[in-house]
């Protein structure tokens, strides 16, 4: 229903519509930084390190509508979560193309070195996470809280293979101590796309918030074990 | 998340009807009003809030036409039906102030002593003159008007004429306090004042107020109430009610798209 004062509706579809540019920004960041890693691609790295400042931008633009809102509107209720939800998952998406920037930034590097196997495992959490991403961002604009639940239960299979993928370029690094180098950025890489799923998840939950106006409960998937890695006996 | 429980309730109402003439204007409400507590009410215009709040101290007695059924309690007795509280008790026990505030045309020191006087509450002197030197404490207006309470109540700004009316609703010493749209007179510094005055007055008295304001009803009330077509839709914590309601008539009617 629409609100009777057509000028607030604009105003939130304005804040509606910048949340979703900046996520298709942040997505196509994210895909570009994949795709720079996987091909090697300097050019492009470059480009996604470099774009990352119109995403800040958004951001910004984001948070200064969401004030403008607040002030001139006293949103409550469904509008009121609207807002502080777009505040916030601007704050999500703003970290997951800064941390998708970062893996370019480190790829512009690797391209530099030779070759390594665990990249393929690397690019496969990346798909995943990108998915994640896309799948959260739809949910919240399309106000699907079924659908955000359900992408908050993939990132368990993220941090999975995560915890995997640690495991595999440490015994790589042991196996040939000439690429602890390479594998140290891989392994950075790796941990920014596990850390691209938990924003991916922290959006579902606001996507919940904003839709139910209730926080999800129920356990938090688990997060990866990567951090207990040399503690067992193996 | 929503930590605001009712207390133990005050007042309630059980299928609480009014019709003006044939017209209903109420059709069966059922409320608790939680003690040391401020409810609002809220709702379109013509939906019954004034209604209501008048049913609490039988105000609608006197208006030719308004016929009023079903059931209210203050603390457990009837309001009305035989063996009803005496209405000029009841009136003494839940006191009003009005949208407009309607100050006596006589002095200021007389509109306050005006209920201790009606219900012999005071003696004349020193015994009236601590009542009323309270009540305007209470109200924030003595720092304001104690030198001149002898001058017409008429003739203070409308902030303080509405405090000098809540100042002669509270000299009575009532348990609860009604107040239909006390504010929509008043300024913003006035209102803070009215809402601050509110937010105190709840120590000591149970409050049920009528607002336009969606933010005033926010802003002071522990409680809310939404009512439509004669009829509550939802009442609930405030917070609860402004941040996730239930319902979607009241997410429509307080997010400004109906009403
Ligand atoms: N004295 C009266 N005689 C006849 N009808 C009345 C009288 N007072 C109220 N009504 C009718 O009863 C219904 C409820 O009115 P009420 O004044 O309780 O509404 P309200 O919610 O307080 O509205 P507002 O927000 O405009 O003050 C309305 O349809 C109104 O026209
Ligand atoms: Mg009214």
């Amino acid at each position: 229903m629409p609100h009777i004062v057509k000028s607030f509706d604009a105003e939130l579809a304005k804040l509606e519509d910048a949340l979703s540019r900046m996520g298709g920004l942040a997505e196509a960041q994210l895909d570009a930084a994949i795709r720079a890693l996987e091909k090697r691609d300097s050019e492009l790295a470059a480009r996604v390190v470099s774009d990352d400042a119109q995403v800040d931008a958004c951001e910004t633009f984001i948070g200064e509508q969401a004030i403008k809102v607040l002030a001139l509107r006293a949103p409550v209720a469904n509008d009121l979560r609207t807002v502080v939800s777009a505040l916030k998952v601007a704050g999500e998406i703003e970290r997951i193309a800064d941390l998708a920037a970062n893996g370019a930034k480190r790829s512009l590097v690797l391209s530099q070195l030779p070759a390594l196997k665990p990249m393929h495992s690397v690019i496969r959490l990346g798909r995943l996470a990108q998915e994640m991403v896309k799948d959260g961002l739809d949910a919240y604009l399309g106000r699907d809280a079924e659908r955000a639940l359900a992408v908050r239960e993939r990132d368990q299979e993220l941090d999975d293979v995560y915890s995997s993928l640690f495991r595999e370029i440490l015994t790589y690094m042991m196996e040939d101590p000439r690429t602890i180098t390479p594998c140290s950025h891989l392994m950075f890489i790796a941990k920014n796309l596990e850390r691209i799923g938990d924003h991916a998840t922290n959006i579902s939950e606001l996507t919940y918030f904003r839709v139910t106006g209730a926080a999800v409960t129920g356990e938090r998937p688990k997060k990866d074990n990567s951090s207990f890695v040399g503690t067992e006996s193996e | 998340m929503f930590e605001h429980t009712a207390a133990a309730a005050k007042m309630t109402t059980r299928q609480l009807a009014v019709r003006y003439g044939d017209k209903p204007a109420l059709k069966g409400v059922d409320l608790d009003i939680p003690a040391g507590d401020v409810t609002a009410l809220i709702g379109p215009s013509g939906c019954g809030k004034s209604t209501f709040l008048r049913c609490l101290n039988r105000m609608n007695d006197t208006i030719a036409g308004a016929t009023v059924s079903g059931k209210a309690t203050l603390d457990g007795e009837q309001i009305y039906g035989p063996g009803g509280i005496d209405p000029v008790l009841l009136r003494a026990r839940v006191g009003m102030v009005f949208q407009r505030p309607n100050p006596f045309p006589k002095s200021i020191y007389d509109n306050v002593a005006f209920g201790p006087r009606l219900h012999r509450l005071a003696r004349e002197g020193e015994e009236m003159d601590a009542v009323v030197r309270s009540a305007l404490e209470r109200a924030g207006l003595w720092d304001e008007v104690n030198d001149r309470l002898e001058e017409k109540g008429t003739g203070i700004s409308g902030g303080q004429q509405q405090r000098l009316c809540i100042a002669r609703a509270i000299a009575v010493e009532p348990e609860v306090i009604l107040m239909d749209e006390p504010c929509s007179a008043l300024d913003p510094i006035a209102t803070a004042r009215i809402e601050e005055l509110i937010d105190e007055l709840r120590q000591s008295y149970t409050i049920v107020i009528v607002t336009h304001s969606m933010q005033q009803a926010a802003r002071v009330s522990q409680f809310t109430a939404f009512f439509h077509l004669g009829e509550i839709v939802e009442v609930g914590a405030t917070e609860k009610i402004f941040t996730a309601p239930a319902n979607a008539l009241t997410q429509g009617y307080i997010t400004g798209r109906f009403g």
